[in-house]
C-alpha cells in the first residue's frame, strides 16, 4: 500500500506573544518576549510570580457565553486557534466530506483551573458533594478534539494524544499517519494548555521546575545559558490542519509545507529527568529522519525543547551531536522557549508552526536571553542566539520530551510538487 | 412578580444564556430554552445554593418548566 503525502494548509495560534499566526510570528523573529507577571490569579506567596500568559484573550469573541462557561481555558484556547486555522485553509464544510475529517489533539494536562476551583469549592463545604454536573466534561483533556468536531461537524478519527510536553508532536504525529495510511482526507491537529493557576505553578514550583527571576521575568526564560534556572510556564494553542495532498490540490488549497516524518521513543530513565546522554532524544530523531526517507545532512534547522532547566538543556545538545555528527555544527538550532516560556502540552503545536514558517520563510527565530556559554554545553553549535538568521531551510525538525520519559520529533519540508 | 420567581427567572438568564422574555412560566427548561440533561441539573443546584435548600431528586424530576421551579420553591422555602 502506497503511504499518501500530507501536507500543512492551515495554521492558527494563541500565544503569549500574539493572538493570532502572523503576530506570533513577528514575535518570534523579533525576540520578543513573552513574560510578564502573572494576572490569572495572586501569586504574591508563590516562588515564581510571573509566567507566559496569554494576553487580550475574550472567549466571547470565539462562543456565548453560555458555551464559554461550560469549557474549561485550554478548550477556549483550542476553539480560538483551530478558528483561525480552519479560515486559514480555505476550508468550506459543505464542499468536503466531513466523515473524513478528524481532530487529534494534545495537551498535557487538561482543565487544571476547573479541577482546582471545583476540589476547592468540595472542601470549602461540609462534605455534601455539590460537584457541578460540568466538572468532569470540562476537565477531560479529550474534551477539546470533542468540542472542536462539534463545532464544524466533523466526523473522522476523533481523540487526544497525551505524553506530557510531547503531546501535541504525538497528536500531530498520528494524525499525519491516519491520513498517509488514507483514514482520513484532513486532520485538524495540535494542541492547547491553560495551568497558568495556582496547581499549575505551585506544583512546579514545588520540583523547583520553574524559574524564580522575579526581578527580571523577561530575560527568565534562557535555553542554554550558564544561569538559566528552570523554565517559564507558558500557556496558550497552535492548531495545524495536516491534508493529504491529491486533496490539497484537488480543492486548490494553499499548500505552506509538507510533513515529512515522525519519530517516538521513551527514556525508561526517571518519572521527570531526560536521560544524561540524551539515549530517548536520539532515538526520536533517528526514527524521523529515517520516516522521512532524509540523510541527517538534509535537516537544516532543529527547533530544541530546550526549556531553561539547569539539567534538561545538557542532554539535548549530546544527542544532536552524538546523531548527527559533524553536521550538527552546520544546522541552526534554536528554543523559541526562550520566548514564549514552555506551553507544555501545547509546546509541540506552537513549535510546529514555527518550523514550519521557518521551512516557509527561511528565517530562523533565535534563542533570546543568551548572556553567558555554559562550559558544559558546546559553543560550536549555533543556537542562533538573540537574532534571527536568514538561511535557507530545506527541511526543520521539532523535538519535544515530556515528564514520562516521552520523546517526540516531527520534521517538515519545503513542499515540492 | 415574587421575589423568588425574580431570583429564579434570573439564574436561568444566567446559566443557559437566554433572553429573559423567554422564560415564561409554562417555558420548558429542555424543549423551549434549550437545555440539556447537564444543564438542568446545573439549574438545580444553583437554586439549591441561591434558597439554600435541599431538592430530592425524585422531587427535581418534576421540575422542568420554569414555573414548576417557582411554585416548587415558594412552597419549601422560609423566607
Amino acid at each position: 500500500m502506497e503511504l499518501k503525502r500530507v501536507v500543512v494548509t492551515g495554521l492558527g495560534a494563541l500565544t503569549p506573544l500574539g493572538n493570532d499566526v502572523s503576530s506570533y510570528w513577528n514575535g518570534l523573529i523579533n525576540g520578543v518576549s513573552g513574560a510578564a507577571p502573572i494576572t490569572h490569579f495572586d501569586a504574591s506567596k508563590f516562588k515564581t510570580q510571573f509566567a507566559c500568559e496569554v494576553k487580550g484573550f475574550d472567549p466571547h469573541n470565539y462562543m456565548d457565553r453560555k458555551e464559554a462557561r461550560k469549557v474549561d481555558p485550554f478548550v477556549q484556547y483550542a476553539i480560538a486557534s483551530t478558528d483561525e486555522a480552519v479560515k486559514d485553509a480555505g476550508l468550506e464544510f459543505d464542499k468536503v466530506d466531513r466523515n473524513r475529517i478528524g481532530v487529534i489533539w494534545g495537551a498535557g494536562i487538561g482543565g487544571l483551573t476547573t479541577f482546582t476551583e471545583e476540589v476547592a469549592n468540595f472542601v470549602k463545604g461540609d462534605g455534601t458533594p455539590r460537584f457541578n454536573p460540568f466538572f468532569i466534561p470540562k476537565m477531560l483533556i479529550d474534551i477539546a478534539p470533542g468540542h472542536i468536531s462539534m463545532r464544524y461537524g466533523l466526523h473522522g478519527p476523533n481523540f487526544s494524544a497525551v505524553s506530557a510536553c510531547a503531546s501535541a508532536t504525538n497528536a500531530m504525529i498520528d494524525a499525519f499517519n491516519y491520513i498517509r495510511l488514507g483514514k482520513a482526507d484532513i486532520i485538524i491537529t495540535g494542541g492547547s494548555e491553560a495551568t497558568v493557576n495556582e496547581a499549575g505553578i505551585g506544583g512546579f514550583n514545588a520540583m523547583h521546575a520553574l524559574s524564580t527571576r522575579n526581578d527580571d521575568p523577561k530575560t527568565a526564560s534562557r535555553p542554554f545559558d550558564k544561569d538559566r534556572d528552570g523554565f517559564v510556564s507558558g500557556e496558550g494553542s497552535g492548531a495545524i490542519v495536516l491534508e493529504s495532498l491529491e486533496h490539497a490540490l484537488a480543492r486548490g488549497a494553499k499548500i505552506y509545507a509538507e510533513v515529512a516524518g515522525g519519530g517516538m521513543s521513551a527514556d525508561a530513565h526517571h518519572i521527570t529527568a531526560s536521560h544524561p546522554e540524551g539515549l530517548g532524544a536520539k532515538l526520536a530523531m533517528n526514527m524521523a529522519v529515517a520516516d522521512a526517507g532524509l540523510e541527517y545532512s538534509d535537516i537544516d534547522y532543529i527547533n530544541l525543547h530546550g526549556t531553561s532547566t539547569p539539567v534538561g538543556d545538557l542532554s539535548e545538545p549530546k544527542a544532536i551531536i552524538g546523531l548527527f555528527g559533524e553536521h550538527a555544527y552546520k544546522m541552526n538550532l534554536s528554543s523559541t522557549k526562550s520566548m514564549t516560556g514552555h506551553l507544555l502540552g501545547a509546546a509541540g503545536a506552537v513549535e510546529a508552526i514555527a518550523s514550519i514558517l521557518t521551512v516557509k520563510n527561511d528565517i530562523v527565530p533565535p534563542t533570546i536571553n543568551h548572556f553567558t556559554d555554559d562550559p558544559e554545553i558546546d559553543s560550536n553549535l549555533n543556537f542562533t542566539f538573540n537574532k534571527a538568521q536568514k538561511r535557507e531551510v530545506k527541511a526543520a525538525l521539532s523535538n519535544t520530551f515530556g515528564f514520562g520519559g516521552h520523546n517526540a520529533s516531527i520534521i517538515v519540508k519545503k513542499y515540492h510538487s | 412578580m415574587s421575589d423568588i420567581a425574580s431570583r429564579v427567572k434570573a439564574i436561568i438568564v444566567e446559566k443557559l444564556g437566554v433572553d429573559e422574555a423567554e422564560v415564561t412560566p409554562e417555558a420548558s427548561f429542555t424543549n423551549d430554552l434549550g437545555a440539556d440533561s447537564l444543564d438542568t441539573v446545573e439549574l438545580i443546584m444553583e437554586f439549591e445554593k441561591e434558597f439554600n435548600v435541599a431538592i430530592p431528586d425524585d422531587q427535581a424530576e418534576n421540575i422542568s418548566t420554569v414555573g414548576q421551579a417557582i411554585s416548587y420553591l415558594e412552597k419549601n422555602v422560609n423566607n
